[in-house]
């Protein structure tokens, strides 16, 4: 949106700029420059704090994935230079190709449910019906809670001996299971809880996606004779796909770093069975006592580029859906 | 026609009552007996309801609440002082190299929140902004701020250039243009990035668990977490803090149901 309009924009600028300034060369050029520090100088705040608490703690980050850091590190000042060992060693983690495996199936899973789910729904919400409005705000509580709370209250939904999902499941004749505390069933429970929350966005976003679609195009369906399935794959779904692309991408960066919903739920465990990544990368920082800094900096780099390439994906997609 | 829209509805309350089943399960929990909390199968309304979970949270999380709306508060000033004049120039002053930052900005939105805590945390424990207020103001600012600019950008290039023109012709430079003429007008964007700046400031559990877990000042989410954490079983104090710090989520969705809708799209695709 502004990237266009900046490049586009700024013969348009000159024009204008021109017709207020009497046509001297050097007034021309100077008033060029005041207009510029002016416009930076609105910036200036914004830069300053990206290089501070953007770039620097970047930058600190590979510092630390680049050395061997201790907690003593930080007090005495002196990490000995450890180049990419770090890197191999946790390529060659036990931890990794779990982590690697369940961040891949958390995310793919996650997204696909979400979305079927979100379209599904902003389908359904199109044709407007008393309380639609009002219904559809609703959906968007889970999107708006507290991570936390909604994974608090998942976790005891799914209480292996007093949640309601198990009184379910028993009312209706199934055996009840161990979600939270069985190795197969852990990273199932961290999806059910992380598509719940993620239905609302992409709601939200298809909704608004379907709304830019003109009226007539189904109408002119309608009179043509299909019927509603037909609409929706002929017509409805190939519309959708700019905007369908841009909210599975989004939906691939924020899952990838969903980070609170498995650390309340599950920790991460048992064992490594619903370890992704982003709870690696913190169990080796923050979660034991001999905490190892240049190990997780060095497990969330590589999530970094993970998430920068997909970033880099998604802004091509954003910037194909503008020209069209 | 009539018949079948009100059959839609009641399909659609039907979804919508599936959907908030956790929400409303968490209510019910809170206002559960410690007692029956064990019970198999539980009370799937509120029965015999007691406020004892509710007593909890007024005796013990009340200066987490505090925290809480401090540094939510905080966040909001910080974000917006940082991005409505980023926005503006961006929008309207067109900075050469503008489509750099913009580019910077989206990218910044990507990065893993646990990489920037740990960035933060080596950072801070040099300059003892561990354990303040102002270091969890200024963790949780970077989640809001790169989306505020954003909003900012896309809600100011709306506003039209005439507006601009006479303010120039009356003699404002871009200070005062900005000041009194831009940020009247911007009222929306303001609301939406105060909106979402202050839910997720408030809902921020990564930041205050890395840098804010030593004793003393912790948000609500800390809160909670310390509750589960130490193996407490009461579950229905857990629900009742939980329910307490979604208030703030419910009042924003009643009050500014559209400014909601209108930042999850503004954030993700062209206006």
């Amino acid at each position: 949106m502004t990237t266009d309009r900046s490049r586009a924009g700024s013969p348009g600028r000159r024009r204008e700029g021109a017709a207020h300034i009497p046509p001297t060369r050097g007034r021309q050029a100077s008033a060029w420059w005041r207009a510029q520090a002016a416009a930076w100088g609105f910036l200036a705040p914004v830069v300053l704090y990206l290089a501070a608490f953007y770039a620097y703690p970047l930058y600190r980050n590979i510092d630390l994935s680049i050395r061997s850091y201790t907690l003593a590190s930080f007090v005495t000042g002196d990490a000995p230079f450890a180049g990419f060992a770090n890197y191999v060693s946790i390529f060659h983690s036990s931890t990794f190709a779990p982590a690697l495996i369940n961040t891949t199936i958390f995310v793919f899973v996650s997204i696909a449910f979400q979305f079927a789910i979100g379209l599904a729904l902003a389908v359904f919400f199109y044709r407007s019906f008393p309380l639609s409005g009002t219904l559809r705000a609703l959906f968007l509580i889970p999107w708006l809670l507290p991570l936390l709370v909604s994974a608090s209250t998942w976790s005891w939904m799914l209480n292996s001996d007093s949640g309601i999902v198990n009184s379910f499941l028993q009312a209706v004749g199934a055996a009840p299971i161990d979600w939270l505390t069985s190795p197969h069933w852990s990273l199932a429970a961290v999806l059910i809880a992380n598509i719940w929350i993620g239905i609302p966005f992409n709601l939200v976003i298809m909704y608004s996606g379907l709304q830019s679609i003109s009226a007539d195009i189904f109408e002119a369906a309608a009179i043509d004779g299909a019927n509603g399935w037909q609409r929706f794959w002929r017509i409805t779904f190939p519309l959708l796909r700019p905007v369908s692309a841009i909210t599975l991408l989004l939906g691939f960066i924020y899952t990838l770093k969903v980070f609170d919903i498995i650390w309340i739920m599950t920790r991460g465990g048992p064992a490594t069975a619903s370890t992704t990544l982003a709870i690696w990368s913190y169990q080796l920082g923050f979660g034991s006592l001999l905490p190892d800094f240049s190990s997780a900096a060095a497990a969330g780099n590589v999530l970094i580029i993970i998430a920068v390439i997909f970033a880099l994906i998604y802004i091509r997609a954003r910037n194909r859906l503008e020209t069209t | 026609m009539k018949r079948r829209s009100w059959w839609l509805t009641a399909v659609g309350v039907l979804f919508t009552a599936a959907m908030l089943f956790p929400v409303y399960w968490m209510i019910n929990v809170s206002l559960t007996q410690t007692s029956n909390m064990r019970k198999s199968p539980p009370n799937l309304i509120p029965v015999d309801a007691t406020l004892q979970g509710y007593s909890a949270v007024i005796h013990q999380q009340l200066p987490y609440l505090g925290t809480s709306l401090i540094v939510a508060l905080g966040t909001v000033v910080v974000t917006l002082a940082l991005a409505a004049p980023a926005g503006y120039s961006l929008a309207k002053l067109r900075p050469k190299g503008g489509g750099v930052l913009n580019f910077v900005l989206l990218i910044a939105q990507m990065i893993p929140a646990i990489v920037m805590a740990m960035g933060f945390y080596t950072i801070y424990i040099k300059l003892g902004l561990l354990d303040s207020v102002w270091g969890l103001i200024i963790a949780d600012s970077t989640i809001a701020v790169p989306f505020g600019v954003l909003i900012f950008t896309a809600f100011m290039s709306r506003i039209p250039d005439e507006l601009l023109q006479a303010a120039r012709i009356d003699g404002a430079g871009p200070i005062r243009a900005f000041l009194s003429v831009v940020m009247p007008v911007s009222r929306n964007a303001v609301v939406t990035v105060s909106l979402f700046g202050f839910l997720w400031a408030w809902s921020d559990f990564l930041f205050a668990n890395t840098l804010d877990n030593g004793a003393g000042l912790q948000p609500i989410t800390l809160g909670i977490y310390a509750y589960i954490g130490n193996n407490n079983q009461q579950w229905n104090a857990i629900m009742a803090t939980a329910v307490v710090a979604s208030v703030p989520a419910a009042v924003l969705l009643v009050l500014a149901q559209r400014y909601v809708a209108a930042g999850v799209t503004a954030g993700a695709v062209k206006d």
